[in-house]
């Protein structure tokens, strides 16, 4: 770790203000952040803590969704009630993630800023276009086990690797954004790039904009969902392949639904092609199979994690069949 | 004496120092002008160091010394044997020349006023390579040549093999696992130039070996040497033999006459301390068609480093599991680019027992026959190996109450067969062994006038309970109660004790501090006939019980409490001191513990999901000291073992060398939620020939035979049979693909 100044930031337009500074950086729970700097992958000349900020709320909006202050901690997020009750498959992701002690400390923007468990990208002894870009990447050719297989790029093929965000991707999450400009909203599905020929870019935040609030939309009555994750233990463990869906079924025909990948993508991994196959459709095994089929025709496995594919589609259809049962 | 406290369930006297944080660990001391030490370590596994460029590190504030092979004092090689106990981890001092033999070896020391300024500096050294291809795999053309490292042989096994009705030819790997204890290496070395002694506050699971091989390898007479480790955050192993950082540590304090503390990072407690090798076993069993072996071969090759020829026997356990009349085990090591492999709880035995007990379930199934049923068949009545005869052996009986306590009986053999829900279980059994040894040991023991007692030895507690065996032996031999007793371990200026290995530790001490608790009473009922109360008597009528000295043939109540023997006498206290060893006895007997593993699997097929479900584990292992730690050892041990199997390997990136999971988020371990409740029973039957109460140790024993008995439920879960550790998805997923 290298010598870096420390702010507390009081207000949320002084916070964007003094973190426009190249070099300095927004710390929340610091759960990546910290862990990054530790291993040199991160090395801010200045930490603006944002701890402090009056971001710390979980409110119904008006028209019957939920405003979500990005200080809230991952665990109060989590056993919110209406969180639990409305939006259950939110709750079921937090709760998939990390251990208790990171989940008090983890925050709702930092989670939407969680950066790739990939072993390459936390040693800087290997080359990673997403840390140095031009470097190159050591994944593809390397052990790739934990690696995307759905929108990958020649140049970088780290997962995201939250639940979090798989849940919101699946609710349709909006995020809130203050910049020294203003304040601007951003679909969760348009917040995250892939990584193309520009790892390095992994979202829309450009210098200084701060993530304020996450408001999820209001649900349809009697719309059910549910996130499953895969991976080799039972807790404490990044997702091998993640599944979150949010189904509204009526009278035996799939209204509207949602669905979300994680531990696969690239980014938090919507897949419309699922959705495309479901929408309208009776939730049966048969259409569940065709609808994993669809979203990952496009996988492109490597050496070491062919079986994701496999596994990613299996994890859908199991969720398909909770989501849709539950209604 | 049915009030003893030998056998009962007693909470460790440690425990209360340790959750409240007054237990002080090798990095907990401090000293006035302490500095750090931050190592640099290479990020090649093979070659040479072409230059280091230090300069812009030195410039770094509060920099006060980088030191490597070009600049590093001379050290030496420690001679094999010199002493009882002296044996390093590696023998290759740090900093010896410009080779790199494996990734993350270190190749520099920052040492700094503060550790961040260290470490900060450490990371603007820069070390230039001429890297060579680095061997991180046990290869198929790596092909050992020469005498093997181990061997075991009786009858014809080849012929017996080839002429036998009924045969298996199976090969079995365990990849490279790493112990992974919570409390990481660290050294404080503290010189003292004017006494010329050094002082080594560590973690270490042998102080008596760390204080002799540190003689050897800093050049200092022995008594120059005082190694100190009150509590460990436990070992696995790595920490049974002293490792290079401790060498860097107590080097830096003499170079900068400040005392040096060096602390081992979590990365590279995957490199620089040791690991489980990975063991290839190709096992051949030659049976008759009702399941008896004819012939038992295991030929082994295991992997070792570059700089020490580390062996880890698994065919010992091949000669006297079962019983064979034709038995052959060879065993060859493999030098790859990896950091000298050390022994991790149950060595040997543990991959030993996956190949061996795996095959014995595959012969099982060849044969129809159920898998605790050719054991049965197979049972060893007597060390064939070793043609001795067991000191105590009650595995029938083991197998007998497991099987009946977790219903055996309903085990339908067919696969996937048994429901619960919409989840398909399956059922393993297996063998655990691990052989009862006892070593040296001195302790001494001292009553005293307060009515407490104190005893004290220079080994060391692991985390197992060694500090409440102490206090209960001395409890045991005169009555007082187990809180009044003082137990001081982990320093080398006391007698000196066994290392913390081997599970041999309780069954080395026990005798020591027996002979030397009944020599303290023997001297208190000596000074009681001064006493107006024995006035006249003779000592040899006198006893001592409840801690109270009485007439042999009255009750405790009617004599005088031992302290105020020794008040009335003005003596602070009495001393009785016993060194005791291996007897002759020991020899004419194979002492071993054995027991049995049962385990359920729940297999849910459409996600690939397997959980362990249930566990249950029979052991005879001799005499428990103590109901409540040794149940902590079988529990922890069956924990690790669902590890072994289904989660634990060291992966290493095969073009850098590097192991690349090297962080408890990466490498797996079972977690709360991967275990079941898990139970154990104890036989608890005293060993006639080990010791006064028949203990032999169960350290290791509870890990051995665990990973088999998984993927026996695996198996009979899934129909996939994981003859490569660990068991994982995607192996499952291949497994099914060939059977479908």
């Amino acid at each position: 770790m290298q010598a870096f100044h420390y702010e507390k930031a009081s207000d949320v337009s002084g916070a964007v203000n003094s973190a426009s500074v190249a070099g300095v950086k927004f710390v929340a729970g610091g759960t990546t952040l910290i862990d990054l700097m530790k291993l040199n992958v991160e090395q801010p000349t200045g930490l603006l803590d944002i701890n402090h900020l009056p971001l710390d709320q979980i409110e119904k909006t008006t028209d019957g969704g939920l405003k979500i202050g990005a200080m809230v901690r991952n665990s109060d997020l989590a056993h919110n009630a209406d969180v639990q009750q409305q939006y259950a498959v939110l709750s079921q992701a937090l709760l998939s993630g990390a251990s208790p002690q990171l989940r008090n400390m983890a925050t709702t923007g930092g989670n939407l800023l969680q950066r790739t468990r990939c072993y390459y990208f936390r040693d800087t002894n290997y080359a990673c276009n997403k840390r140095q870009p031009g470097s190159g990447c050591a994944a593809i050719d390397g052990f790739n086990r934990i690696h995307a297989i759905l929108g990958t790029s020649e140049h970088c093929i780290a997962t995201h690797p939250s639940d979090m965000c798989v849940a919101m991707t699946a609710l349709e999450a909006v995020i809130h954004i203050q910049g020294s400009r203003g304040e601007r909203t951003v679909p969760i599905n348009e917040f995250y790039f892939v990584p193309g020929n520009t790892p390095q870019r992994e979202n829309v935040l450009a210098s200084g904009e701060l993530i304020t609030y996450v408001t999820l939309p209001p649900l349809a009555k009697g719309t059910s969902s549910d996130y499953l994750k895969r991976r080799d233990r039972a807790s404490y463990e990044f997702a091998l392949a993640s599944a979150a869906v949010v189904a509204l079924v009526q009278g035996g025909r799939i209204e509207r639904i949602r669905v979300a990948f994680g531990g696969v993508g690239t980014k938090p991994w919507r897949s419309l092609e699922a959705e495309h196959v479901l929408e309208k459709h009776e939730p049966s095994e048969k259409n569940f199979r065709a609808a994993a089929e669809a979203a990952l025709r496009g996988a492109r496995p490597l050496h070491n994690n062919a079986f994701k594919v496999e596994l990613a589609k299996r994890t859908l259809i199991r969720a398909l069949k909770i989501a849709t049962s539950n209604a | 004496m049915s009030d003893s406290v030998i056998g009962q369930p007693i909470t460790r006297i440690d425990g209360r120092m340790k959750v409240t944080g007054r237990a002080k660990y090798g990095v907990d001391y401090y000293f006035d002008g302490l500095v750090y030490g931050v190592g640099v370590a290479s990020t090649i596994a093979n070659g040479r160091i072409r230059a280091i460029d230090r300069a812009e590190a030195e410039k770094m504030p509060g920099v006060l010394a980088i030191l490597h092979h070009g600049n590093f004092e001379h050290l030496y090689h420690p001679a094999n044997q010199f002493e009882d106990q002296s044996r390093p981890g590696e023998s290759r001092p740090p900093f010896e020349d410009d080779r790199i033999y494996y990734y993350g070896q270190f190749v520099a020391l920052v040492i700094g006023e503060t550790f961040e300024q260290a470490q900060a500096a450490a990371s603007h050294v820069h070390v230039d390579y001429d890297a060579k291809p680095p061997q991180v795999r046990l290869e198929k053309a790596a092909q050992p040549t020469g005498k093997p490292a181990a061997e075991q042989a009786r009858g014809d096994a080849e012929s017996a093999f080839q002429q036998a009705p009924v045969k298996l030819d199976v090969t079995y790997v365990t990849p490279i696992e790493t112990h992974n204890p919570m409390e990481m290496h660290a050294t404080i070395a503290v010189w003292d130039k004017g006494q010329q002694k050094f002082t080594l506050y560590e973690s270490s699971q042998g102080i008596v070996n760390h204080r002799n091989v540190a003689s050897q390898v800093l050049g200092v007479p022995m008594e120059s040497v005082e190694v100190i480790s009150r509590f460990i955050g436990s070992g696995f192993g790595c920490k049974l033999f002293p490792w290079p950082h401790s060498w860097l540590a107590a080097a830096g304090a003499r170079h900068t006459g400040r005392p040096v503390k060096v602390s081992v990072p979590r990365t590279l407690m995957f490199t620089t301390v040791g690991h489980r090798p990975t063991i290839e076993q190709h096992v051949c069993l030659g049976a008759t068609q009702d399941g008896k072996l004819l012939a038992t071969i295991n030929e082994v090759r295991q992997e070792t480093s570059l700089v020490d020829a580390y062996l880890e026997d698994c065919v010992d356990p091949t000669s006297m599991l079962y019983s064979s009349p034709n038995v052959k085990g060879t065993q060859r090591e493999i030098q790859m680019n990896v950091g000298t492999p050390t022994p991790m709880r149950g060595p040997g035995r543990t991959p030993a027992l996956f190949a061996l007990e795996s095959a014995m379930d595959e012969l099982a199934v060849k044969l129809n026959l159920d898998p605790l049923e050719i054991r049965l068949r197979n049972y060893a009545e007597k060390d064939e190996g070793a043609d001795k005869p067991w000191s105590s052996k009650h595995l029938r009986e083991a197998y007998q109450i497991g099987a009946e306590r977790f219903g055996w009986k309903q085990r339908n053999p067919k696969v996937g067969s048994m429901r619960k829900g919409d989840e398909i279980l399956g059922w393993g059994m297996g063998t655990m062994t691990w052989p009862g040894h006892r070593q040296n040991a001195e302790v001494r023991v001292r009553l005293l006038a307060d009515g407490t007692a104190r005893a004290s030895c220079a080994t060391q507690d692991i985390g197992t309970g060694t500090y409440t065996v102490f206090a209960e032996v001395v409890s045991d031999r005169t009555g007082i109660p187990v809180d009044k007793i003082d137990v001081v371990l982990g320093d080398t200026a006391l007698p000196p004790g066994p290392t913390s290995g081997g599970s041999f530790t309780t069954a080395t001490v026990i005798p020591a501090i027996y002979q030397a608790t009944d020599k303290a009473v023997e001297a208190v009922l000596k000074a009681a006939v001064k006493h107006e109360a024995f006035s006249g008597a003779d000592p040899k009528s006198l006893k001592m019980t409840q801690g109270r000295v009485h007439q042999q043939d009255k009750l405790p109540s009617s004599g005088v409490a031992f302290q105020e023997i020794l008040q009335s006498q003005k003596l602070v206290g009495l001393d009785g001191q016993a060194k005791t060893g291996p007897t002759d006895e020991m020899k004419k007997y194979s002492i071993h513990s054995f027991g049995a593993h049962f385990c359920e699997v729940a297999w849910d097929p459409e996600i690939l999901r397997l959980r362990v479900s249930r566990w249950l584990s029979v052991v005879d292992g001799g005499r428990m000291i103590n109901a409540k730690t040794a149940r902590n050892q079988i529990l922890g041990a069956i924990v690790m073992g669902i590890g072994m199997g289904m989660f634990e390997e060291t992966v290493y990136d095969t073009r850098t060398g590097h192991p690349i999971n090297n962080n408890f988020a990466d490498y797996l371990v079972a977690v709360n939620a991967d275990v079941p409740e898990l139970d154990c029973i104890f036989l608890d039957y005293p060993d006639p020939v080990i010791n006064e109460y028949g203990a032999r140790g169960i350290g290791e024993i509870g890990l051995t035979g665990c990973a088999s008995a998984l993927t026996m439920a695996t198996y009979h879960a899934t129909g996939v049979r994981i003859r490569e550790l660990p068991i994982r998805i995607e192996k499952l997923m291949a497994g099914l693909e060939k059977t479908a």
